[in-house]
């Protein structure tokens, strides 16, 4: 007698399993109990107005902050748990998390380190590599042009090659040709099979990319779920929202 | 008005009657100090300010370890209400600290002849002072209410387990070069009618620290529950 | 425990890297050192009290002060381009990054106060044959404790407005007993006082260590932890 359990092909969870997030101090709410799951190959588009919450949410996904009530599973582990549980995730922010100080070659070296990497040089060297400025290597980041410290820094955030990635405003005051250029390489991730979980405030860029759409508002989910409709249908809903 | 605004007011005005009550209980101990407590035999009248210094030290004392207890309690719980009441509790004892630093000089000018000494009280005491004002300090220079509540806690644990080393090395000090003391501690068989006026002292200390504490709590209480009542 | 140890190197390279650099904190917190011996070295009555009799205190109160001005820098470095969440990302204890900024904060504090000993000894003509070996472990004993409790506070503070006032003002309580211990030891061994005068401080400094290093790990992850 064959059990109907028994055919069924073991499950992968989850990249990204957030449930009931809550964040409160006191009688103040940033986030009201909300969930998001995140599987390979997803771009989650979150909008919403500002001091809705967008930037707590994240930081609650990158383990940056601790949730008032509610879990964050990072491939089915719990990210509260234990630090290594951190690997599997990146964020790109608006900030480059460089030191002006040290090198490129210097800060992805560290990074690495970090992260423990069994090379740190050759990581970082690869980072470099990657990025397009391998020339620029030894320059100290303090004379780097604003559009080489973010190839840096997007080096830096997928050095350690994680599953999940954080993006907070990735296209906010890039010119047209950097924009291009990261949303090529957000989608290169996403074809990967990487899970993306993207902030933004400006949605025109983002919407190619992404595959989920979300609505933060107040703290919680005005709309949520699969990337149904147009651009348009999503901005409208969002006036909607806003003027109600 | 909500009924957390109610709670809150309910909890100033219990908070002030208790004081009303220390206030009292602290008249009945001059009473007693300087009218049925006997006098002295080596140091005369001016030791009986032994029942005001000791007890007004150890209320900013207490108060100092509940800060740190409550710290460590909200680090543990992250009840919001574990940092209003370390906040309370600090600013008590902070008035606490200021007025037996300031009294005690002003007491002892005309007494001692001298407006300072380093005895282990008053050290200790200037040390808290310094202690609750930084707390008070950092907490007056943290906006998010999160961030100043983790500050807190960690400043007062670290603050508490401070006090006794500072008193062993400062004891230690003073063993090595002894200063005039002015005010020797209580002879090792206190008569009964001593004990009793220093116990009494320190309980109407500790009733006074407790309706401080109690008032500004509920005064908290109420400016949070205000704050919320805007918002919402 | 081998990763706690790798982060932590690998964070207190970072430091001392940076600092390498720029230079510029080591610099001024060496040039504060000597001014507040020469400072010291006038701001006495010559004929009532000799240079001898201020000496331990000259000492650890340039070694207190320039500490805490040193201090400051630590986690200030952090704040440019949000790296300390980039610290905060790895997957890596915050114990660990703890240990790492206390290790290069010691690094940093104990290189000031070797250029302010020789100093020292110029200024106040102190003989220190015999008493150099007890001097520097008691320094090493005394910074230990208090560069624990000014990293903590030093995380702290670098997020208030007025830093360089808050964090003097909330450290300088925990510099009394390694001052008190610090300044008791050093005048005993300059005076030649044997061993055991000396015994009981430096008991109470190696506890003060140990006590405030735990904490300070143990509570440093309260501070990262939004």
């Amino acid at each position: 007698m064959s059990s109907p359990r028994l055919s069924t092909p073991l499950a992968e969870p989850p990249l990204l399993q957030a449930a009931a997030l809550t964040r409160r101090f006191g009688s103040a709410r940033a986030l009201a109990g909300v969930d998001l799951t995140v599987g390979p190959g997803e771009c989650h588009l979150v909008a919403g107005p500002n001091g809705a919450g967008k930037s707590t949410l994240l930081r609650l996904l990158a383990g940056l902050a601790r949730p008032s009530s509610g879990t964050v599973l990072l491939e089915g582990r719990p990210l509260a748990a234990e630090p290594f549980t951190r690997r599997a995730v990146g964020l790109l922010s608006h900030q480059s998390h460089l030191y002006d100080d040290l090198t490129s070659a210097e800060n992805l070296e560290f990074a690495a380190r970090l992260y423990g990497l069994p090379d740190p040089a050759a990581a970082a060297r690869a980072g470099l590599a990657s990025a397009g400025l391998s020339d620029r290597a030894d320059d100290p980041v303090r004379r780097l042009s604003r559009g080489m410290v973010q190839r840096v820094a997007i080096a830096r955030a997928l050095l350690h090659g994680p599953r999940v990635l954080l993006l907070d405003e990735p296209f906010t005051g890039l010119d047209p040709q950097s924009a291009a250029r990261v949303a090529a390489l957000l989608e290169a991730q996403r074809g990967l099979g990487r899970g993306l979980v993207l902030v933004s405030h400006e949605v025109h860029e983002s919407w190619k990319l992404a595959t989920h759409s979300h609505l933060l508002v107040r703290g919680a989910w005005a709309v949520t779920g699969p990337k149904n409709g147009t651009l348009d249908d999503f901005l409208r809903r969002y006036r909607e929202v806003l003027d109600g | 008005m909500t009924s957390e605004s109610l709670a809150a007011r309910r909890t100033v005005a219990r908070g002030l009657g208790v004081i009303a009550l220390g206030l009292a209980g602290l008249a009945a101990v001059y009473v007693l100090a300087l009218g049925h407590t006997p006098v002295e035999r080596f140091q005369g009248l001016p030791q009986k300010i032994f029942y005001v210094h000791v007890p007004a030290a150890w209320s900013a004392l207490l108060a100092f370890s509940l800060v740190g207890i409550a710290g460590a309690l909200y680090l543990w719980l992250r009840d919001p209400r574990l940092d209003l009441f370390a906040e309370s509790t600090a600013e008590a004892g902070l008035v606490f600290s200021v007025v037996m630093l300031t009294t005690g000089p002003l007491w002892g000018k005309p007494v001692w002849g001298t407006w300072w000494t380093w005895d282990a009280r008053l050290t200790l005491t200037l040390m808290l002072f310094f202690l609750f004002l930084g707390y008070r300090a950092l907490r007056g220079a943290l906006q998010d209410p999160s961030e100043r509540a983790r500050f807190s806690a960690v400043v007062g644990i670290l603050g508490m387990v401070l006090v006794p080393f500072v008193h062993l090395s400062v004891y230690l000090f003073r063993t090595l070069h002894p200063q005039p003391i002015v005010l020797k501690p209580s002879s090792p068989s206190l008569p009964w009618e001593m004990l009793r006026t220093l116990l009494l002292s320190v309980g109407v200390y500790t009733v006074l620290l407790f309706g401080f504490v109690m008032t500004r709590y509920g005064l908290g209480r109420l400016e949070r529950a205000g704050g919320a009542d805007d918002a919402g | 425990m081998g990763d706690f140890l790798r982060v932590a190197i690998a964070v207190a390279a970072k430091d001392l890297r940076v600092e390498r650099r720029s230079k510029t904190a080591l610099v001024s917190a060496m040039a504060f050192a000597a001014l507040v011996l020469m400072i010291f070295n006038f701001a006495r009555d010559a004929a009532a009290l000799s240079r001898e009799m201020l000496a331990p205190s000259a000492l650890w109160i340039t070694f207190a002060f320039s500490g805490v001005i040193a201090l400051n820098r630590s986690f200030a470095l952090e704040r440019e381009h949000g790296a300390l969440d980039g610290l905060l990302l790895a997957p890596v204890s915050r114990g660990a990054l703890f240990f790492g900024k206390y290790l290069a904060n010691l690094t940093f504090v104990l290189t000031v106060e070797a250029v302010a000993l020789p100093l020292f000894v110029l200024f106040f003509g102190v003989d220190l044959s015999g008493a150099l070996g007890g001097i520097v472990v008691t320094a090493i004993l005394a910074t230990a404790g208090f560069v624990a409790v000014g990293t903590v506070f030093a995380a702290m503070t670098v997020r208030t407005r007025f830093a360089e006032l808050m964090l003097p003002l909330l450290v300088l309580p925990f510099l009394l007993p390694p001052v008190i211990g610090g300044v008791q030891i050093t005048a005993r061994l300059l005076a030649g006082r044997p061993m055991s005068e000396i015994a009981g401080w430096l008991r109470i400094l190696a506890l003060y260590d140990l006590v405030f290093v735990t904490l300070c790990l143990l509570l440093f992850p309260s501070l990262m932890d939004e």
